[in-house]
């Protein structure tokens, strides 16, 4: 079956069985930064946008997102370098491989709160594991980038 | 693994039910338990195109589609308000905001899953469900049921004069519970839903006696919830363990409601 989807913005039609799951289809598209991680619905590696909405693309359909928009860490690079950064400092990343699912979630957090708690970071956050931080360094991070992101804005005002 | 030969996203519910009747087509719902069957799938019946994915607040009722994800249920302010928080704290410790953005009710009150934060939650707001040929049907019934063929279109959630409470015990933040327990407090009585027993939520009803201090009510329940409910041991946590945090549970939630009269 033809899939049509707007990935990170630009229109792409496919082909892809009934049971091809969106991560293989956004990543047969060059979308590298998706990845399979758990296979059980749990580590939030697979993390895209689907119509702005934060999901595991490795638990939908490609067929159900026909006519959706996806985006993916390839289509935010640059919001994703700025906070990245902020990561990086904190010496968060180590083996990597969790961050570019960990990132998207971030900033679907940054999207939905402008100020979230620190309880709330967890929360949110609850469902993207990371087997080399234990949490603190990409807490310290998503703090950090929030502070200069608040006083970025009020030295704007 | 699952494989699906062929993905229909269907038009109508009538379309739905005539797939569904098929023996090996499935409707999909949120998918993440789906996946992880190992299914053969004839056709993969899909209801996101129904408009489903509303909750409609009346002054008698919430009406949920089935294919609401669970994260709209946590962020709906008027269930939120109307259940103080109860509905939020039973699906918030459930994976992650992604799983909930898919994970969808009608899939979590199809399934009857022993492990179901939401059929829980359910069970103590009086909730029914509507079936697209069987009606509307009382879930405390519908909970009892065995698997069918027919399409789940809604929960419907009455509303009453009532306080409302939600707990769930886990050995880490977003594994599944060992054990559950929704309570509410109405003009007739207290309803109690204990679930992850691990089998599936049963409901108790009990009647308070005006003259017992909450203390003595909520003691009295909790024995009664303790000598009738059945428990077993998993991984998670033993039948003995379980059949105490039920106690414990009922008691917390009672004295909670009982605060609020």
């Amino acid at each position: 079956m033809q899939v049509h989807i707007t990935l990170n913005g630009t229109k792409v039609t496919a082909e892809a069985a009934p049971d091809t799951l969106l991560i293989d289809f956004v990543r047969a598209q060059g979308c590298y930064s998706v990845k399979r991680g758990c296979e059980t619905s749990n580590c939030g590696l697979c993390t895209v946008f689907l119509d702005d909405v934060p999901v595991l693309s490795c638990s939908v359909l490609a067929a159900r997102a026909d006519g959706h928009k996806v985006t993916t860490l390839e289509g935010l690079q640059e919001e994703a370098a700025e906070f990245g950064a902020f990561i990086a400092d904190q010496g968060a990343e180590q083996c990597g491989f969790c961050n570019p699912g960990f990132i998207m979630n971030a900033l679907a957090l940054f999207r939905e709160k402008k100020s979230p708690t620190e309880d709330e970071i967890k929360e949110y956050l609850a469902g993207n594991l990371c087997r080399c931080s234990g949490y603190e360094g990409q807490l310290r991070g998503i703090q950090n980038f929030l502070a200069w992101k608040k006083a970025k804005q009020e030295g704007a005002e | 693994m699952m494989t699906i030969r062929e993905y229909k996203r269907a038009e109508s519910l009538e379309e739905a039910w005539q797939l569904n009747q098929k023996r090996n087509n499935r409707v999909i719902g949120g998918m993440i338990w789906l996946k992880m069957e190992n299914i053969n799938v004839g056709t993969a019946i899909d209801l996101s195109g129904l408009g489903l994915d509303t909750i409609e607040e009346t002054d008698e009722s919430f009406s949920i589609g089935a294919m609401v994800p669970l994260r709209k249920l946590e962020l709906h302010e008027g269930l939120n308000a109307y259940t103080d928080g109860a509905v939020r704290e039973s699906v918030r410790h459930i994976v992650g905001v992604q799983l909930r953005n898919l994970a969808t009710v009608g899939g979590s009150i199809y399934s009857r899953f022993g492990f179901s934060d939401v059929l829980t939650m359910f069970l103590a707001l009086n909730a029914s469900v509507e079936l697209y040929k069987g009606g509307v049907v009382p879930l405390s019934e519908y909970a009892q049921r065995p698997y069918d063929r027919d399409i789940l279109v809604r929960v419907v959630v009455p509303k009453e004069n009532a306080a409302f409470c939600y707990q769930s015990v886990r050995n880490s933040q977003t594994d599944f519970p060992v054990l559950t327990c929704a309570a509410a407090k109405t003009a007739a009585g207290c309803r109690i839903a204990i679930g992850a027993r691990p089998g599936k939520a049963v409901l108790y009803t009990l009647q308070p006696n005006a003259a017992e201090t909450p203390e003595l009510t909520a003691a009295r329940f909790a024995a009664e919830v303790r000598a009738s409910i059945k428990t077993e041991s998993n991984m998670r946590g033993s039948a003995e363990y379980r059949n105490h945090l039920a106690g414990v549970l009922t008691k917390r939630a009672v004295l909670k409601l009982e605060g609020e009269r």
